[in-house]
């Protein structure tokens, strides 16, 4: 018999609200084995196994077509695919893991509100300073894009995998974009959102991977799940 | 499909290339070589952080990141600035690589590129149709349509408007990404609203109160970076608005396509109101006549405006592309321009006016016809 695998966050709050999500729903997900152990079943639906992932993962292993479906943030989803649509299809949104993607500068830059002014100011930092204004960020192709469609520039993206806010006190980057949800890390660090729409909003969401194994006992399974989860 | 069997359509586009780095060679230009890997930064600084998107990135332990060669033109730029002789005319031959940023496009990653280019102080219209006249003939009878533009017009219709130097030098920098310039334009002909917070900020700089709050200064821009600023926003808020019926003139100018002798005269008519450009469309109408000397029928060239503008910014004069008809899904076929500015980037205080194009020998060689 066929069956269908759902890759979801493997640890922390992210999992434990994936899980109430379902079971709410009528499916209850578990980890099995020993605590460390990334192993899990699924009742209430049959078919469907369980794949305990890292959040970050999970894009890449839908859009490789070794699960069917996932839960991740889209924020995810869309910095590491490519034409993220084209190999995934969002089936529902969760309503949990909100987060914006902002760009934000020093609060101390009282002549900075709009990306007008980000960008004349990347102009003028170049200028006196010889190097392009730095932007610290890990969603390098969401940051890009948005800045090239919006028509900025002569700044640089630079590479940070955590504790991004403290690279502007640090001097190893002069503007930050990060996921936030309440905003306070930032302006713990001193830094204010620039006004302006969020590069991305994102949320949990539970995806189908397009490029997986799909045949007439999967679609089947799929679809008793989605009546289940009325998604 | 495997990798390492030569296809029939790789051989083809081989000897395309071939081909036409022969007729090149012919021509008189001298052929050369550039390395696959390019020191990143150089491509960094002159396009920005876009060509990241583009070209492939890698690392070297010793020498940084280097990138796969997006182009030819930038290491044949440099060496020419570092030791060429003048006049000179280059051409070469070799695969380029471009980044892949959606799925199923039918764009390659990898692909041959042969190409020309002149490097010469004497007659700069003159070489313009030397380029783009040899590129005509290398093509012709492959049902290709040439476009053509001018960004020359473009910086002159800038350069002149009866505003600030400030403007006009955000205006200049933001040819290239239309989006930008045009609410650039909008905001200065005051016909879209201040951000919230400006105005507070321009009144309260305006009754010397203190604008900083409590916030400590952080990062590398320094306190005088920020009241310099401050001091050119007080000086822009007290600069006249451009007038409105110019601003929608110089929309209208962009938007000019055409054939080339009836875009001249659409031209000619926006320069009653904006007679700074007429220059620049004598440059256009002498360039005309030299494409016409040199066996151009120039009575049915398209001309648009805003050719050019979203390709990567180093054109600054003549632009021109070949583009398969009926083809959408391709990419042009050929393209090139003028780039002066880029020499004086690269040449470290030297410059000399350069113009020049590539051809795609793969996409010739699917398209087929007679050569």
């Amino acid at each position: 018999m066929s069956r269908i695998k759902i890759g979801v966050p493997s640890k922390g709050r992210l999992m434990d609200l994936t899980f109430d999500w379902f079971a709410t729903r009528g499916v209850t997900m578990r980890r099995t084995g020993a605590e460390r152990e990334y192993s899990g079943a699924v009742d209430g639906v049959s078919g469907v196994d369980l794949v305990l992932l890292s959040a970050s993962e999970i894009p890449r292993e839908m859009a490789a077509g070794r699960i069917h479906m996932g839960v991740t943030g889209t924020d995810l989803v869309f910095e590491k695919l490519a034409d993220p649509l084209a190999q995934v299809e969002v089936l529902s949104e969760m309503g949990f893991g909100h987060a914006d993607l902002i760009i934000a500068v020093p609060e101390c830059w009282v002549d900075v509100e709009t990306l007008d002014d980000l960008d004349a100011v990347a102009a003028a930092f170049r200028a006196d300073h010889g190097f392009r204004l730095r932007i610290a960020t890990k969603y390098h192709r969401l940051v890009r894009d948005f800045l090239r469609q919006q028509g900025v520039a002569d700044y640089q993206l630079v590479d940070s995998q955590g504790a991004t806010e403290g690279t502007v006190r640090n001097l190893t980057a002069e503007a930050v974009a990060d996921i936030t949800s309440t905003g306070e890390t930032l302006r713990a660090n001193h830094l204010k959102i620039l006004e302006i729409e969020p590069v991305l909003r994102s949320q949990a969401t539970l995806f189908r991977a397009r490029s997986a194994d799909w045949d007439a006992a999967t679609l089947d399974v799929l679809a008793q799940l989605r009546r289940k989860l009325g998604v | 499909m495997s990798s390492v069997t030569i296809s029939k359509a790789g051989q083809a586009a081989r000897a395309e290339g071939q081909r036409l780095f022969g007729a090149f060679q012919n021509w008189g230009a001298v052929p050369v070589e550039a390395a696959v890997l390019q020191p990143a930064g150089t491509l960094l600084d002159l396009y920005g952080e876009d060509i990241r998107a583009r070209a492939y990135v890698t690392q070297d332990p010793v020498q940084g990141e280097m990138m796969l060669r997006p182009d030819f033109t930038v290491p044949v730029v440099q060496a020419h600035m570092a030791d060429g002789a003048e006049p000179a005319r280059y051409c070469y031959l070799g695969e380029v690589f471009r980044k892949q940023e959606g799925l199923g496009g039918a764009r390659a990653a990898e692909y041959l590129q042969v190409g020309y280019e002149v490097f010469d102080r004497d007659q700069p219209l003159r070489s313009d149709a030397e380029v783009f006249a040899l590129f005509a003939r290398l093509l012709a009878g492959r049902g290709l349509r040439a476009a053509t533009g001018d960004i020359g017009i473009l910086r002159a219709a800038v350069a002149g408007l009866p505003t600030s130097d400030t403007r006009k030098a955000a205006l200049m920098r933001h040819l290239w990404r239309p989006a930008r310039f045009r609410a650039l334009l909008e905001r200065y002909a005051g016909r879209t609203p201040m951000p919230t917070g400006r105005t507070d900020l321009l009144a309260r700089l305006a009754a010397g109160e203190p604008v900083f709050g409590d916030a400590p200064q952080i990062g590398l821009r320094s306190r005088a970076e920020i009241e310099a600023r401050m001091a050119r926003l007080a000086e822009d808020a007290a600069t006249p608005a451009i007038p409105s019926d110019l601003v929608d003139g110089l929309e209208a100018l962009l938007s000019v396509a055409d054939v080339a002798p009836a875009a001249l005269v659409q031209m000619r008519a926006f320069a009653v109101d904006m007679p700074w450009i007429s220059p620049s469309l004598d440059l256009f109408e002498q360039r005309l006549t030299a494409l016409a000397a040199h066996g151009v029928d120039v009575e049915i060239l398209q001309f648009e405006a805003s050719y050019g503008r979203t390709t990567l910014e180093y054109y600054d004069g003549f632009v021109f592309g070949f583009f398969a008809e009926g083809r959408d899904d391709l990419p042009p076929v050929a393209g090139g321009g003028r780039y002066d500015a880029l020499t004086a980037v690269l040449g470290q205080g030297r410059f000399i006016p350069a113009v020049g194009g590539v051809i795609r020998p793969a996409l010739l060689a699917e398209l087929g016809g007679t050569a």
